[in-house]
């Protein structure tokens, strides 16, 4: 299925152009005031470059913050119940980093097993993952630690690696990249051997330990509670990292109501709260902020590849970089993985 | 553009998070704060098509409030309705207290996984638990008193803190006079009252004064944390091996379906791969429950 | 440093406290994470830079460090004035925390709540210049161009409460977006809801706030929110003539009535 071609960056604003005639809507990385955010690009000019990585991951375009699931309400005795129609918008994800293509596997995993979601069904489908390979990394990347790399295909429909500063080889991997492709198939020209100078412009991303190994012996770390309690001594039970992150997907289901009307929602939500495992009773199975943060670590590393076969963690660094006291998950997990010698 | 529509019926439907709508047709007061619910679908293609196994559970809705967890504590013998018991606890349970017969409030579910009743066939089956967790037990009860002759002995071991908690009272009652049954209720010391004529004392020193054998035996065990506790150190003590000892865990669950991740104890949620577990399962389980 | 690390380890090592809370390398060069010296080796570790900004104080009422024993925390005017707040609050008692005061590269051992009273007496207290320009800037807007400004910007608020987390004096048991009967503050984080979180933390910090920042540092959508608190800060300073921090005694604004309130609506 893959093909490569080269695609020259100053045709960008046509390809874009042919996108937005096709009925997609395009979200890439833009600068806004002093953040880079997911946004619709008004012109190619727009998609912010010289960065590592977005502070917040594009997550929500399949799992917003708060989705509505159900509305109703009182009728006489009865109650009216509606549902949001399961359709999304047809969607172009362009200039994500390939750790961010690869999560979508893991919120996949967690949205169609056993019983699917048709909601996120429905935007997954509608969605197309450009990405574009990473030629610089920083402290807090560790993708290659998770099976990742600067220049993974896995999870996106086309991956984009910049040659240099005028042209980008284009890998073009499923049927829904050709088809991406396909809306302005002139701008793409024969890549002749080009292919063999993508790995020359990735990133160096050191490999910190290896994520698999890891995953068999870590339960084994359970009961290591001075560990735990010493990595997570400055952790202050917030959520920024939850949240950030583009693996996440826990959440909570809420009412709000005015009089007798109301709706059901789905909103973010994170194992490192007090509240998420609180029973009405006062009990709380996880009643200290070290074993959520043991959660944290056990559930991305061991539970959730054993459970569903999937990483829980791409290795992004978003966590590390917006924690408040400088949690770097990378380390911590480096430090774990450097115990079983 | 998202628009929002009447839910299909139920043979249609793709929302898993919809629930059906139940009317409630018959509230029974159990104890102080705690209520029964007979429900029954609203939607008779739902309920011609509905079915369960004993130990599923449900998320139980008041519209505007949010959904409450409880497993349905009525038999899969009987046909027509489920029950639940719950105790005002919370913002839900309190919604769910105000309810009337003929309200309607919704159900997702059955959910979890079961009590193994056909593989229990022949055994002598040993039922003990204490207050408000009787409900979880009290459906695989009637399951098996509902075959009564498909299994040996059938003993069951309740308590709560207080006469008044005791939940079920008329169907005590009722187990107290069939000749099928051996059933010892207690109270703790100094919950009694003046007519009492149970016994008295906690759960776990019952157990020891009963002194169940366990040859061929299942236990099936319920209730609050410390009973739990203290409890299963007796059962180990009788010889019980932990493959023989059944409980259901009461997690805080959200969408019961392995997704929102509240429930998640190690590689297993506890709404998919439990809420039934046996002892032997539950000791490779980290701690959180 | 020298001088800190040396005050550190005496203090550790002859027993005057058990953890000195402080500042640590992080994980770049721009970057610094709170550390829990306990060790003569441990306090090696002890830096401080201007990307400290974490106020160490939050870390004095966590269970965690409470267990520990006797605390001395390092920080600047910000992290004193949380001192004397906590002391107006009934959450420490006097004698029991040692506050490092850092300034210029000295470091100033400060044991009991009156020695900070008067650290912080004998300097310049009140806005920096930056920051009394910016709050004049704000109040200079219009109401209309004010409300557009905060719900913008609120409206990106993702409800992770890292602001909550970071900030010393919101140290509630049980914060009032998690009580649910009645859920006063809706979970979701759409624009109202977020609004309603972000109101209710700038009122309940009125008059209480430090200016210390670590929840403007700490938010991940780089929202303003010290701006709001540091709004509320003026009102309460014009108003009431409270201004949090600078003395343990026990007056906080919007707790005490006095006969002349001139609020006429509560007579």
């Amino acid at each position: 299925m893959s093909e490569s071609s080269i695609l020259q960056r100053a045709s960008l604003g046509a390809w874009l152009e042919a996108m937005g005639r096709a009925g997609q809507r395009v979200l890439a990385p833009v600068r806004e005031a002093d953040r880079v955010v997911f946004a619709t690009p008004s012109a190619p000019d727009q998609i912010a470059t010289g960065f590592v990585q977005t502070p917040a991951s594009a997550k929500a375009v399949v799992f917003p913050p708060y989705d509505e699931m159900l509305r109703f309400r009182a009728n006489g005795e009865d109650v009216h119940v509606e549902e949001p129609s399961i359709a999304a918008e047809p969607t172009v994800l362009f200039g994500v980093r390939p750790c961010d293509a690869a999560s979508f596997a893991t919120l996949r995993a967690v949205f169609t097993w056993d019983s699917p979601d048709a909601w996120f069904e429905a935007r997954m489908a509608s969605l197309t993952v450009i990405s574009v390979s990473c030629t610089q990394c920083d402290e807090y990347c560790f993708c290659t630690s998770v099976g990742g790399g600067p220049g993974s295909t896995q999870g996106s429909d086309i991956l984009l690696t910049p040659l240099d500063d005028r042209r980008w080889l284009a890998e073009v991997l499923t049927e829904k990249g050709q088809a991406a492709a396909a809306l302005a198939p002139q701008l793409f020209a024969p890549a002749n051997g080009e292919a063999a100078n993508k790995e020359k412009v990735l990133a160096h991303v050191p490999v910190r330990f290896e994520a698999k190994e890891f995953a068999q012996w870590l339960p084994s770390l359970f009961d290591r509670t001075d560990v735990w309690k010493e990595q997570s001594l400055r952790c202050l039970g917030c959520g920024a990292c939850a949240f950030v992150c583009p693996t996440c997907s826990c959440f909570d289901i809420q009412d709000e109501r005015v009089r007798d009307q109301g709706t059901r929602l789905r909103c973010w939500d994170s194992c490192g709260f007090r509240l998420f495992t609180l029973h009405a009773s006062g009990h709380n199975p996880r009643h200290v902020q070290s074993e959520r943060w043991r959660q944290r670590v056990m559930h991305k590393f061991s539970y959730q590849p054993e459970r569903l076969g999937v990483t829980g963690c791409v290795g992004c660094g978003r966590c590390s970089r917006a924690c408040p006291v400088d949690m770097n998950l990378g380390e911590h997990v480096r430090m774990l993985s450097e115990m079983s010698v | 553009m998202t628009t929002f529509a009447t839910a299909p019926s139920a043979s249609q439907r793709r929302n898993l998070y919809t629930p059906h709508k139940m009317r409630i047709v018959k509230a029974t007061d159990e104890a102080p704060a705690v209520r029964t619910f007979q429900l029954q679908f609203v939607d008779a293609e739902v309920a011609a098509r509905f079915s369960f196994q004993a130990g599923q559970f449900g998320e139980y809705s008041v519209y505007g409030e949010g959904e409450s967890t409880f497993c349905i504590a009525s038999s899969p013998t009987r046909k027509g309705y489920i029950e639940c018991t719950f105790r005002q606890a919370g913002r839900v349970t309190s919604a769910l207290a105000d309810r009337q017969e003929g309200d309607i409030i919704g159900f997702r579910g059955p959910y979890g996984n079961t009590f193994p009743v056909e593989h229990w066939e022949g055994k002598k089956i040993l039922f003990i638990a204490g207050g408000i967790a009787l409900p979880p037990v009290r459906c695989v009860i009637w399951n098996v008193l509902d075959l009564r002759d498909r299994y040996q002995d059938v003993s069951i071991i309740y308590g709560a803190r207080t006469v008044a908690d005791l939940v079920y009272k008329h169907e005590l009652a009722d187990w107290d006079q069939r000749s099928d049954v051996n059933l010892w209720v207690t109270v703790d010391p100094g919950g009694q009252t003046p007519e009492w004529t149970g016994k008295v004392g906690f759960v776990p020193a019952i157990v020891e004064e009963v002194k169940p054998r366990p040859a061929d035996t299942i236990a099936v065990l319920c209730g609050p944390p410390i009973m739990i506790k203290l409890t299963l150190p007796v059962l180990a003590k009788l010889g019980f091996a932990p493959e023989q000892i059944y409980t259901t865990l009461e997690n805080r669950m959200k969408c019961g379906v392995g997704k929102c991740g509240r429930c998640n104890v190690g590689k297993l949620f506890v709404c998919k791969d439990g809420p039934v577990f046996t002892l032997a399962q539950l000791n490779e389980l980290p701690p959180e429950y | 440093m020298e001088l800190l690390r040396d005050k550190a380890k005496s203090l550790l090592t002859g027993g005057a406290v058990q953890v000195v809370i402080g500042y640590a390398a992080g994980s770049a060069t721009d970057r610094f994470r709170p550390h829990f010296a306990r060790s003569a080796d441990d306090a090696d570790r002890l830096i401080f830079g201007e990307g400290c900004r974490q106020n160490l104080a939050v870390y004095l009422l966590k269970p965690e460090v409470r267990a520990m024993g006797k605390a001395a925390v390092v920080g600047g005017p910000t992290t004193l004035r949380t001192l004397l707040q906590y002391a107006v609050e009934n959450q420490i008692a006097d004698g029991l925390v040692v506050a490092l005061a850092l300034e210029d590269g000295r470091v100033e051992e400060l044991t009991s709540f009156a020695a900070v009273e008067e650290y912080l007496a004998q300097r310049p207290h009140g806005l920096s210049d930056g920051d009394r320009a910016e709050l004049e800037q704000h109040a200079a807007r219009s109401q209309k161009d004010r409300w557009a400004y905060w719900s913008a910007e609120l409206a990106r608020c993702i409800r992770c409460y890292a602001c909550r987390a970071a900030c010393p004096l919101c140290y509630c048991e049980q914060c009032i977006t998690e009580n649910n009967q009645p859920q006063w503050v809706p979970v979701a984080s759409d624009a109202f809801g977020n609004l309603e979180w972000n109101v209710v933390r700038a009122m309940h910090l009125a008059g209480r706030c430090v200016n210390c920042g670590s929840c403007a540092a700490a938010c991940p959508e780089n929202i303003r929110i010290d701006l709001l608190n540091q709004v509320l800060a003026q009102e309460a300073m014009t108003q009431f003539g409270a201004e949090a921090g600078y003395s343990v005694r026990k007056e906080y604004a919007l707790s005490v009535f006095k006969p002349d309130d001139k609020e006429t609506f509560i007579r």
